[in-house]
């Protein structure tokens, strides 16, 4: 099959985060990325469907700047074919999916996978966009999915329980965590990575209609306080008084 | 054991000298390492044995001669890479790192670069994919810092060669499929044999009870009549240069390695330091476990710096053997210091397999000594600066 795989990056589940001056953006000096953990199973999905068809092509295809080469390089040392990075910063969802579907109607693709959502943002809108934009069927939070190259039998999950279905190809599917294990680069994978195509591509918009004027983090967490269990009076003047949350 | 968290410091952004490909492989390896080998390597240590099951992974990670050219089914990389392999899997492992040592620097090199055409192609890509080991045997019972003094011989009987002989603590001999053998001819040169398990009179016996590299597997090689055809000499060497180009090439690997053991000690203390409460506050918060810990950094630092320049000058091919040396000596040194520390600040937690500590301490009792002893390759520097040979 000829599979699109969407693929974004984020930072490393250990940075810690800071926000710029402006409180608009993330501080991104000395933040490591790497591909988003949703994706790369879709990634890795994507080869062993191919691997069990015996043929097929894999895109991974990217909205951002050149930062991120060196996680395309990644993909693509994972297995990917070829890849296709849009140049444009990512501001939203709908841009996002917007790119996406500008790259996905010049391929001719059986099957668009993207991440059930990204770590970062946590959006989670993405694929199911870029479904409605193609106007094709969407599989959300697929947990299984086996295919002979035309109709493929897939698994998802809905409110407090799965559901299973047939469906024909093309369609998107967005990717929950147990549909595989992700791969790591081997040596063979980072060496044949070298010669493989990565297409940079102009943006059809330089940002989407979402502005964030700023970005707050939680607030931190205050140190836990007893109180002596006969003495209700007090944890409710403190709930009442201190918390303000009664 | 824990989840391994491991991150490596990086003080001075040396992570900018580095090239995308290169973080890539480095990466990689280290999942793969978190992944398949910190989850068992604990266990394996304590029981004595070598996880064997990992040795086709090691393989594909690149484990096993990745500069070597890709025609042979080696990956063709540079010397910085191989270096990063070799701190990733010792990070783990100081054993696994031996192993792979041993397997790309001292068998596959040889072969590599003394070999014939057709003991190129038919052992290389064999040795690269982990589907057959080797072991290198240069010590002997009576000669260790002195290999020169080597007794193992043959003897030319027309048609086939007659080895005879003892090595001894040689790393992968207990499973190894192959042996590069040091021994002398009849003049007295040195000369190395590919001897292959199942040649009548050669066994491999192992040693038992070490307190160190004990998820390694460590053995003597005995020679008894030995028949060796004529096509397993290596045709390209005669003495002891033959052994100590290999050794060049396994003592720039253990310099890295060393670097991985030193960082995985420092990280699991520094964690434990802002972790373990004693007097109210985190034990860091001390200014002498600050001291510690900042002394491990800094030599941790000059260790990466080193390495990183060793490792352009063995890509330019201008590297030389005392270089080589003063990196594994120090390297070495300041990992076993930096495993004592850390080991104190982890308290009596430190000396239990819940924390890597103990085992990289005990196992760099072994990489201090091999491939050279911290003395002798003091004395190697030694000689190079007052050209004044102190060994003798
Ligand atoms: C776990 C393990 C794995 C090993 N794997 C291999 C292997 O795969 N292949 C292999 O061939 N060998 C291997 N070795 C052997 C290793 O290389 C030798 O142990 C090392 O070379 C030292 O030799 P020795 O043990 O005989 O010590 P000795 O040479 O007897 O040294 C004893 C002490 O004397 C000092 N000394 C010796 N000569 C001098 C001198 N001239 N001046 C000052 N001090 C001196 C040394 O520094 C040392 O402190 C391994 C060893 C170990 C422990």
């Amino acid at each position: 099959m000829n599979i699109m795989v969407c693929l974004s990056q984020v930072p490393d589940t250990t940075t810690r985060i800071v926000f710029t001056a402006d409180g608009k953006s993330l501080d991104k000096s000395g933040v490591q990325f790497i591909i988003n953990p949703y994706d790369e199973l879709a990634l890795t999905k994507a080869l062993e469907l191919n691997e069990a068809l015996g043929s097929g092509s894999v895109t991974v295809v990217h909205v951002g700047r050149a930062d991120s080469e060196s996680n395309l390089r990644k993909a693509m040392a994972i297995g990917a074919d070829k890849a296709i990075r849009v140049d444009a910063d990512a501001t939203d969802s709908i841009q996002v999916a917007r790119e996406l579907k500008a790259v996905a109607t010049k391929g001719n693709y059986d099957l668009i996978l993207c991440g059930r959502e990204s770590i970062d943002y946590n959006g989670g809108v993405v694929g199911g966009l870029l479904a409605e934009l193609l106007g094709l069927p969407l599989i959300n939070i697929m947990t299984s999915m086996s295919s002979n190259g035309k109709d493929a039998e897939v698994s998802f999950d809905v409110d407090g329980g799965r559901a299973f279905a047939q469906v024909s190809h093309p369609f998107v599917a967005t990717c929950q965590k147990e549909l595989t294990e992700p791969r790591i680069p081997n040596m063979r994978g980072i060496m044949m990575a070298r010669t493989k195509p990565l297409e940079v591509v102009s943006a059809e918009t330089d940002s989407g209609p979402t502005q964030v004027s700023r970005f707050d983090l939680p607030p931190a967490k205050s140190g836990c306080r007893f109180v002596d269990p006969a003495d209700m009076d007090q944890l409710v003047t403190l709930l009442h008084e201190q918390s303000k949350v009664i | 054991m824990k989840t391994d968290r491991f991150q490596h410091p990086d003080h001075y952004l040396i992570d900018e000298l580095l090239t995308e490909e290169h973080k890539l492989i480095r990466d990689s390896v280290r999942e793969w390492v978190k992944r398949e080998l910190s989850p068992i390597i604990e266990d394996y240590a304590q029981r004595a044995e070598f996880p064997r099951h990992i040795l086709r992974g090691l393989g594909e990670i690149g484990a096993f001669g990745p500069s070597l050219p890709a025609e042979y089914g080696c990956g063709g990389l540079d010397q910085i890479s191989y270096g990063l392999i070799m701190q990733e899997l010792e990070r783990c492992d100081s054993g696994i790192r031996s192993t792979a040592s041993v397997q790309g620097s001292l068998v596959m090199f040889p072969i590599y670069a003394y070999g014939s055409e057709e003991q190129k192609r038919r052992f290389l890509p064999k040795l690269a994919g982990g589907e057959l080991m080797g072991c290198f045997g240069l010590t002997e019972p009576d000669f260790g810092s002195n290999p020169g003094g080597m007794i193992t011989n043959y003897r030319d009987r027309g048609n086939h060669y007659v080895l005879n002989g003892a090595k001894m603590w040689i790393s992968n001999a207990p499973f190894a499929d192959i042996a590069i053998v040091w021994a002398k001819n009849e003049e007295g040169r040195i000369h190395g044999l590919i001897v292959e398990r199942g040649m009548e009179g050669f066994t491999t016996p192992e040693t038992h009870n070490k307190w160190s590299l004990r998820a390694s597997a460590t053995g003597e090689l005995v020679f008894d009549d030995v028949k060796v055809p004529k096509a397993n000499l290596l045709p390209g060497v005669s003495g002891l240069k033959g052994p100590m180009s290999c050794l060049d090439s396994a003592r720039y690997g253990i310099a890295w390695g060393a670097v991985g053991a030193a960082m995985d000690c420092y990280d699991s203390a520094l964690n434990y330091a802002r972790e373990r409460i004693q007097f109210d506050k985190p034990i860091a918060a001390f200014q002498l476990t600050q001291k510690k810990l900042a002394e491990m950094v800094t030599e941790i630092t000059k260790a990466q710096l080193m390495n990183w320049r060793l490792g352009v000058l063995k890509n330019e091919g201008r590297a030389t053997t005392a270089q080589i040396s003063m990196a594994k000596r120090n390297n070495v040194e300041i990992a076993l210091r930096i495993a004592r520390e850390a080991r104190q600040i982890h308290g009596g937690m430190g000396i239990t397999g819940e924390y890597p500590i103990m085992r990289h301490m005990m196992n760099l009792e072994s990489v201090v000594t091999y491939e050279g002893t911290h003395d002798i390759h003091l004395l190697i520097t030694g000689m190079d600066i007052t050209g004044i040979a102190a060994f003798r």
